[in-house]
């Protein structure tokens, strides 16, 4: 019999129920929860009587809604976005779930809270209505992104209905050059399978690379298998793993954290393991990357020039044609010569300790450029907020000219007021670069915290590895 | 929830590949606390200019397609942000079944729970498909659940998969929490093993 991946082990591990036709009822170990996608799960649980199943295993946390600025213990001045914040408060009060209100300094972006506080822990079964769920797969955890119909499905049962994904593997051999970070693998990952080159997978990432990196490093890089379309990523744990665990929160002490640790030592995949398909990528092949287009995959390296909807096939000609005109640009023009106007350092693919440091070590005794009229950094937790104060990241990002703000989502979607306007550009450490997430008509290019940066100290996309 | 039988309506084609759900529902309507009433916003930034002016030049705009129940729509339709408010303002406008070589998991799966049927066909399915929807409002596309066929206007069939227990939730209308809590004692089984395996959860 072939041996197991580890999304095999993580599956069968949890699996409850399984019908005639392999539809299962995956036990869920943590429900993180947030306020857009669960009011309506938690009023269909009011009208049918029904009780939370597992409180204590789930997390709830206000982050795409809130302010940013400093005045934000006054209240919410947008009525829609205030009611949706109370109703969260009013709902994990009533159903009596584990609750970081928005004036807790624990508060935060729920994929950083949850890793932050111990809630996610390897082997694990984590959901949230949330699609980057996808990061807690850096810790060795199943986690995706799941509808309301699906939170409310889980607060009343505890388990989720699913049938198994595919296994896909993807390498990242070797080291990677100097200049080139998690988000630039993940980036690039996508820029060769695509969009949808994951649907209907699990990924597991693994290789010296990513073997490599820290676990801030391997949450940005989980974050964003949902942008390639795999259901989640896995990163299998090791004693990087376990070092961050340790000692947090909600992890387990003493005994019990020695069983688990004995657990979590059988999570990885074995030598024989079936995979529907593995792509390898060398990691010295990797650059530092930007897109130039409105999805993730059109991504290139900072040297190169703006494409030609030409230099496409089927309907990805149309598609290139609609984003260079909705990006404003012109094909052959290089990218380091694109001007931006907007910088935007945070969210839950780009917003911890580790992505500031690397932000902060580009701007230190720098001034972001005149051009730059908008210029912020948003710490994806309330902790994350306090340590880089503490290290002195804040005072280098403020002398530089940036905003420093109170932990959310952001600028990443533009639900609370940091949204940028129409044709505004953006260098962007978020997600996504769709049409209007930023903000009707506004232009994102993504990138990693340290091009972020060096595009806002010389106010254009910039090859961060030319600054020194 | 609304059962889904056959199904005999207008398709409005939506060739653009990569359509996400926040062209279908941008972030500023996700701030609602109800499920319904998100339809007159569904593809808001596409649908009007500026100034909420309706733009004449997309599809659903066009007198032709206004009572559209079906979308036809290029590859990996649906993909980015979970929001469930996507279907929710597609069923709102009145899509029951959307059609395409690909779609996003989530939004997917998030079709099912609202009454949507989304198909999936090969590329020179929906070609013959586009080509069928671009004809307007002289042409009725058939999709019939329980044959699991979608026929053009001129009468070619083409056959879909879909999941057995979809499908039957489909038929019947129903939802999924009450047919779970029915598997309540093995939930219970599970949970009292798993104390004893992985006591730290």
């Amino acid at each position: 019999m072939a041996g197991k991946t580890l999304y095999d082990k993580i599956w069968d591990d949890h699996v409850a129920h399984q019908a005639e036709d392999g539809t299962c009822l995956l036990y869920i170990d943590r429900h993180l929860v947030h306020e857009v996608t669960s009011p309506q799960a938690f009023e269909g649980l009011r009208m049918a009587g029904r009780p939370v199943a597992a409180p204590d295993k789930t997390i709830a946390v206000p982050d795409h809604n809130v302010p940013t600025t400093w005045d934000r213990e006054d209240g919410i001045d947008n009525e829609e976005s205030r009611i949706q914040v109370d109703a969260l408060d009013k709902n994990a009060k009533e159903f009596g779930v584990v609750y970081y209100p928005v004036n807790d300094i624990r508060q935060g972006i729920v994929h950083i809270v949850g890793p932050e506080q111990g809630w996610t822990l390897p082997g694990m079964t984590v959901v949230c209505g949330d699609s980057h769920t996808a990061t807690h797969g850096a810790f060795g955890a199943l986690a995706h992104g799941i509808g309301t119909s699906e939170v409310e499905h889980v607060l009343a049962t505890q388990t989720l209905i699913q049938k198994k994904s595919k296994n896909m593997k993807v390498e990242i051999t070797g080291k990677l050059s100097p200049g080139v970070t998690a988000k630039d693998i993940t980036l690039s990952v996508i820029g060769a399978t695509g969009t949808a080159g994951g649907t209907g997978y699990v990924i597991e990432y693994c290789g010296e690379a990513i073997r490599n990196l820290s676990m801030e490093g391997r949450m940005t890089v989980c974050n964003m298998a949902i942008e390639g379309g795999a259901r989640a990523g896995l990163i299998a744990p090791d004693a990087t793993t376990y070092a961050y665990c340790k000692g947090r929160a909600e992890a387990p002490k003493g005994d019990m954290w020695d069983q688990a640790q004995a657990y979590w030592e059988t999570l990885y995949s074995d030598d024989d393991a079936h995979w529907d398909k593995v792509i390898t990528i060398k990691g010295e092949d990797i650059a530092p990357v930007v897109t130039w287009g409105t999805s993730p995959e059109d991504v290139l390296p900072i040297t190169a020039s703006v494409p030609s909807p030409r230099d496409f096939e089927g309907g990805k000609v149309d598609a290139a044609a609609r984003s260079l005109d909705y990006m404003g640009l012109t094909p052959g023009t290089k990218l380091q010569d694109v001007e931006v106007d907007a910088v935007f350092i945070g969210s839950c693919t780009n917003g911890r300790i580790e992505d500031l440091r690397e932000a902060a070590k580009i701007v230190e005794g720098k001034t972001i450029k005149s051009n730059i009229h908008t210029a912020i950094v948003v710490p994806g937790s309330g902790l994350v907020r306090l340590q880089a104060e503490e290290e002195g990241l804040a005072d280098i990002f403020k002398a530089a000219g940036f905003e420093w703000r109170l932990a959310g989502c952001s600028m990443c979607l533009g639900m609370n007021p940091d949204q940028l306007g129409p044709e505004v550009r953006c260098a962007s450490t978020s997600n996504r670069n769709f049409e209007g997430r930023q903000g009707r008509g506004s232009r994102t290019h993504l990138m990693s915290p340290a091009m972020a940066a060096a595009a806002a100290v010389t106010g254009r996309l910039t090859d961060v590895r030319e600054l020194g | 929830m609304e059962k889904f039988e056959k199904l005999t309506a207008i398709a409005a084609p939506m060739p653009l590949i990569n359509i996400d759900t926040d062209m279908i529902i941008p972030k500023q309507f996700l701030k609602t606390i109800k499920r319904s009433g998100l339809g007159v916003s569904a593809f808001y930034e596409m649908r009007y200019d500026m100034d909420g002016n309706e733009n004449p030049d997309f599809v659903l705009n066009q007198d032709a397609y206004r009572d559209a129940n079906i979308i036809v729509a290029g590859d990996n339709f649906g993909c980015g942000s979970s929001r469930e408010h996507a279907p929710w303002a597609l069923l709102d406008f009145g899509i029951r079944c959307v059609i395409s070589t690909s779609f996003a998991d989530i939004f997917f799966n998030n079709c099912f729970k609202n009454g949507i049927l989304p198909i999936v066909v090969t590329p020179e399915q929906l070609t013959l498909l586009m080509d069928d929807a671009q004809k307007g409002s002289n042409a009725r596309m058939v999709v019939d659940l329980e044959n699991q066929i979608v026929e053009s206007s001129d009468g070619t069939q083409i056959p879909f998969d879909v999941d057995a227990h979809r499908k039957h939730c489909l038929l019947n209308g129903l939802d999924d929490i009450g047919q779970t809590l029915q598997k309540a004692t093995s939930i219970d089984a599970f949970e009292t093993q798993m104390r004893e395996s992985r006591p730290w959860v």
